[in-house]
């Protein structure tokens, strides 16, 4: 049943500018503080208090929309959204709705839906249309429970109320949900990459509205939408989306016609309820804000921050696969954060070696990381270091194995390689006089197993290198251990 | 000072006047004195204080006896007199150790009760804000104190400054003390008695359709309203935001000017303030009419002007005609619409601008409300006075989906459309003479019944606002009945400095003197 229909989907997500001070006043945009603590007269609404656009706004505005392929409008302004609510101190929030700050833009992005257990059955690139992204105000933040008289008040914190906002609105291009969170995803790497948004979820810097609806696979209208509200998770917005979509098909099956309103997710209970009908709908009586003039941005802002905006995740994931030979999984776990790509970057450069700093980084480092609860930015084991220890094995100074020893120990002391491995007596062993006489030894110690080599049993090679090395205690280089060890065993005119 | 309004004027000496003075001794010192208020330029106070032959403290003094005595006016809502009385003893003492005093150096100034004054009471003439008290002060407020001015209290107005009688108050109407029966006009009716009554040197009012020139126009003083942008609008207290202005009301042109002087310019805590150079206005007053281009719109001499009003403009403008300049006939041929569209453009910010009356935060909140709903709608009800309840409605109306476009955006073009009005008319003339109001001052509840009647005597100077562009108005006459006339003089923007020169040339050629007379029986 589920096959015959085609879900359309589209997303609004506001992000969180991540700038010091509000949009329109010089209040610092700090989470967590005391209520109301950093207020004044512009975000607290009062008589009188005027706006004033925070220049730093358009800065990162125009970086996020460069980075989605935006086109940002010379000349776009502000308006007045109308309505009433206890958090919102002015009675509207001041918005923008005709002339937005940008339009038309796109992404590229892979994408793949899940298979039971999660995993991505086939990843392909796929494009979405960005309608527009525009600039408002937050309001403040209602606080229904948690208070000794929650039961009998509502209290609100006027904290949040001014912090600037970007809302980027997909047009419907989304056909399942993993495609919406694929987005949703690379739209957080994104932003937080190029330094415009933290993507903190909890705290509320990145939320996620949807449009949805589902229509007869090859039908060309769409059918009615419903508003989901309260996706403020993936996990949320992936079971959410997934919900009302088997929820309307069911309705449509049963005959029922899907009603324009707006619904919240209810994770607890994995539903989603109505929230208000379409008549009940606001009427915003948006008209333009007579308290700022317009938003003129000018083609040399553009060029000039368009210089400075970093390689974006998607690109530099192909360009890993291409420059470094990276497997796909690898450059994407590279390159999901800037940090982890940029520290790559810097182990390639000073090591010569992609493929081992990549399988460093992503195991060893990463599990040492993890343990530590550590950003890759703040690793006791700096990119060069990282490198130069890198280097000691392709310079087999010391050996893979070795090295994980090395690895943990400058985890811990923040030693340099070098000095980690002088202290463990002076790395791997490579000197042909010093790994014979090694030889010598094991050999005379055990005559019976030389016998039997001798006789055919090849597989006692292994037996006498494992002898060696633990003679060595594992630093004899184990490649000079093996033709020596052969040399020497299959040399019947020593004298044994 | 401000627990004694409505006690009797005796209990309330003690604030001002020696205790032993009798009553008829101290009524003929403050006499005295409030003509001295009236005749005192800016100049002089300060002059005179700083050659000690007047204190600061007694001038403050003088103005608050004033205001007691002819509280019956009700031009003051609230009296700052301590903090008038300590401001004036700091220029006192700085006139005494010879410190250079500040251009406004000791003059008495009322502020219109919808400019914000941290920890001063602000209402805006409304009950929703009866207890409001900001925690912070309008620019061009704390530009006048930068300037040595005394802030002497805040004067009643219409509530949110809608309105063209001061009858909309919800601290009552206030009365003209030309004819205590009449409308002083709104709805900065308190700052322009205040100036009329010689209970201040001067005062602030606010002007969004003509809510500083047509109070001034009936009550005999000058009052400017300047080009949208050239004074700051942080801390008033928004009605109509893309037509709000604040502006000075004085006895003379000049002090009209040197206040301009003092509030006039960019604030970074504005963003529709213009950085256009101010000009010294005070300056700029200097020099004749002869060559002035002044143009006369005929669409402005139609029906609806009372002939006697007529006759004194075209007498005015005569009196141009003498001192050499030259009178063109210009037209403002859309100003038919200018009432509907200004009701509609500015009803539809005010439904915006008052929203944030809600009883949540400050303010009047009306209790036991079941609901939160209920709470706004009660508060709101309770709250707001019946004609900025019709304001709003009509603006939420203009703006509503499906209707913006005929109503909101079409008056937005027809603006439009008045501004390249006044561009085309000074292309060919300097400065506009009009009335300033159809009629001299109307009688109180003579029009309360009729708003549209009432939005009528505004007819002249909403076309002002709606273009951005600075007016001015000064008397120039009485009516036989004895009420002021004014003339409206029209500028270019941000050609303050010339409009005020007409306007002084004007006023010098008028030499308009007379006093109301109605305070001396209260």
């Amino acid at each position: 049943m589920r096959e015959n229909y085609e879900a359309v989907i589209g997303l609004e997500i506001h992000a969180q500018l991540k700038t010091d001070s509000k949009i329109f006043c010089g209040c610092s945009t700090r989470f967590g503080d005391e209520p109301d603590s950093n207020t004044c007269p512009v975000c607290l609404g009062l008589p009188g208090a005027l706006p004033v656009l925070n220049s730093r706004v358009i800065e990162m505005a125009t970086r996020a929309a460069l980075a989605l392929n935006l086109r940002v409008n010379r000349e776009s302004i502000f308006s007045r959204k109308n309505y009433f609510y206890p958090d919102l101190p002015k009675g509207y929030q001041i918005s923008q709705y005709d002339r937005p700050f940008s339009e038309h833009g796109w992404v590229e992005i892979p994408t793949s839906e899940r298979n039971q257990s999660g995993h991505a059955v086939a990843w392909s690139m796929k494009q979405f249309r960005i309608t527009r992204l525009h600039l408002e105000e937050d309001a403040g933040k209602s606080l229904h429970e948690g208070m000794p008289d929650s039961a009998s008040k509502s209290y609100v914190d006027l904290n949040r109320s001014g912090v600037p906002l970007a809302e980027i609105v997909s047009e419907p291009d989304f056909r399942s949900s993993w495609e919406a969170y694929d987005y949703m995803q690379y739209l957080r790497r994104t932003l937080i990459y190029i330094g415009v948004c933290d993507g903190n979820m909890e705290e509320g810097s990145l939320r996620c509205d949807a449009n949805v609806s589902v229509r007869l696979r090859g039908a060309e209208r769409f059918g009615t939408k419903v508003e989901l509200k309260n996706l403020n998770s993936f996990r949320f917005l992936q079971h959410a989306l997934e919900y009302e979509i088997d929820r309307q098909i069911e309705a449509i099956e049963a005959g029922e016609k899907i009603v324009q309103e707006t619904r919240l997710w209810n994770e607890r209970e994995s539903k989603t309820y109505c929230m208000r009908s379409k008549e009940e709908a606001h009427d915003y009586r948006y008209f333009p804000e007579p308290d700022l003039p317009p938003l003129m941005v000018s083609e040399e802002m553009i060029e000039e921050l368009r210089a400075g905006m970093p390689e974006l995740p998607e690109a530099r994931r192909r360009r890993f696969m291409e420059e470094y030979g990276l497997a796909a999984d690898d450059a994407a776990q590279l390159t999901d954060a800037r940090p982890a790509a940029d520290y790559f970057e810097a182990v390639t450069r000073a090591s010569g070696n992609a493929k081992s700093a990549a399988n460093w980084i992503l195991n060893e480092l990463a599990r040492e990381l993890k343990n530590t609860g550590t950003e890759i930015d703040r690793s006791p084991v700096t990119a060069e270091e990282l490198a130069s220890m890198i280097r000691m094995i392709d310079a087999c100074t010391i050996s893979g194995k070795m090295a994980k020893e090395v690895l943990a120990d400058m985890y811990r002391s923040g030693r340099s390689a070098e000095e980690v491995v002088r202290e463990m007596g002076g790395g791997q062993v490579s000197d042909e006089a010093e790994i014979r006489a090694i030889i010598d030894q094991a050999v005379a110690a055990n005559p019976r197993q030389l016998e039997q080599y001798r006789a055919g049993k090849a597989a006692l090679l292994g037996f006498f290198v494992g002898q060696v090395m633990k003679a060595s205690e594992g630093r004899a280089n184990p490649q000079v251990v093996n033709r020596l060890l052969k040399e020497r065993l299959d040399n019947t005119e020593q004298g044994d | 000072m401000q627990g004694c309004r409505g006690a009797g004027v005796q209990g309330c000496r003690g604030a001002g006047v020696p205790q032993e003075q009798g009553s008829v001794e101290s009524s003929i010192i403050s006499t005295e004195i409030y003509l001295e208020l009236r005749e005192l330029s800016i100049r002089t106070i300060r002059e005179r204080i700083a050659a000690r032959t007047l204190s600061a403290v007694e001038l403050c003094r003088a103005a608050l006896d004033r205001i007691e005595r002819l509280s019956e006016l009700n031009a003051f809502i609230t009296v700052t007199a301590d903090a008038a009385l300590a401001r004036a003893e700091q220029i006192d003492r700085a006139a005494a150790s010879g410190d250079p005093l500040p251009p406004l150096a000791g003059a008495i100034i009322a502020i219109k009760d919808n400019m914000v004054i941290s920890g001063v009471r602000t209402t805006a003439g409304s009950r929703i804000l009866f207890n409001y008290k900001p925690p912070y002060t309008a620019t061009a407020v704390e530009r006048l104190r930068q300037a040595g001015a005394i802030v002497v209290g805040k004067t009643n107005c219409d509530e949110f400054a809608m309105g063209s009688s001061n009858e909309n108050s919800a601290y009552g109407p206030v009365k003209n003390p030309w004819d205590a029966a009449r409308v002083p006009g709104g709805s900065s009716g308190g700052s322009a008695v205040a100036v009329a009554a010689g209970m201040a040197t001067a005062a602030l009012g606010s002007d969004t359709g003509g809510s500083i020139r047509q109070p001034a126009s009936l009550c005999g003083v000058v009052g400017i309203k300047p080009t949208y942008g050239r004074v700051s609008r942080y801390g008033l207290i928004a009605f109509g935001s893309s037509l709000d202005q604040i502006g000075p009301l004085a006895n003379s042109v000049e002090d009209v000017a040197r206040i301009l002087n003092s509030i006039a310019g960019r604030d970074s805590s504005d963003s529709t303030s213009s950085d256009i150079e101010t000009d010294d206005y005070v300056a700029a007053l200097e020099g004749d009419a002869r060559g002035l281009r002044v143009g006369v719109p005929r669409q402005y001499y139609g029906e609806g002007l009372d002939p006697e009003v007529r006759a004194h403009i075209e007498a005015a403008i005569k009196k141009f005609e003498e001192m050499g300049a030259e009178i063109v006939d210009v037209g403002l041929p859309h100003t038919e619409y200018a009432v509907p569209v200004y009701y509609l453009i500015a009803t539809a910010e005010a439904s915006s601008n008052l929203a944030r009356y809600d009883g949540v935060r400050y303010g009047f909140r009306a209790e036991e409300a079941p609901t939160l709903k209920e709470m706004y709608s009660r508060t709101r009800d309770q709250g707001f006075g019946a004609e900025v309840k019709r304001r709003i409605m009509l603006g939420t109306y203009a703006l509503s989906a499906g209707y913006y476009d005929a109503y909101y955006g079409k008056a937005q073009k027809v603006r439009s459309l008045i501004e390249s009005d006044f561009r085309n008319a000074f292309a060919s003339c300097d400065v506009i003479a009009t009335p300033t109001s159809p009629t001299p001052a109307f009688r109180l509840g003579e029009k309360t019944d009729d708003p549209l009647e009432m939005y009528l005597s505004d007819i002249y100077t909403i076309t002002v606002n709606l273009a951005g562009v600075p007016g001015v108005s000064l008397p120039c006459g009485l009516s036989s009945e004895g009420l002021p006339i004014g003339i409206q003089l029209i500028g270019r923007h941000f050609d303050e400095a010339r409009l005020l020169r007409a306007a002084r040339n004007l006023e010098r050629a008028i030499a308009f003197n007379s006093k109301p007379g109605a305070v001396e029986n209260l």
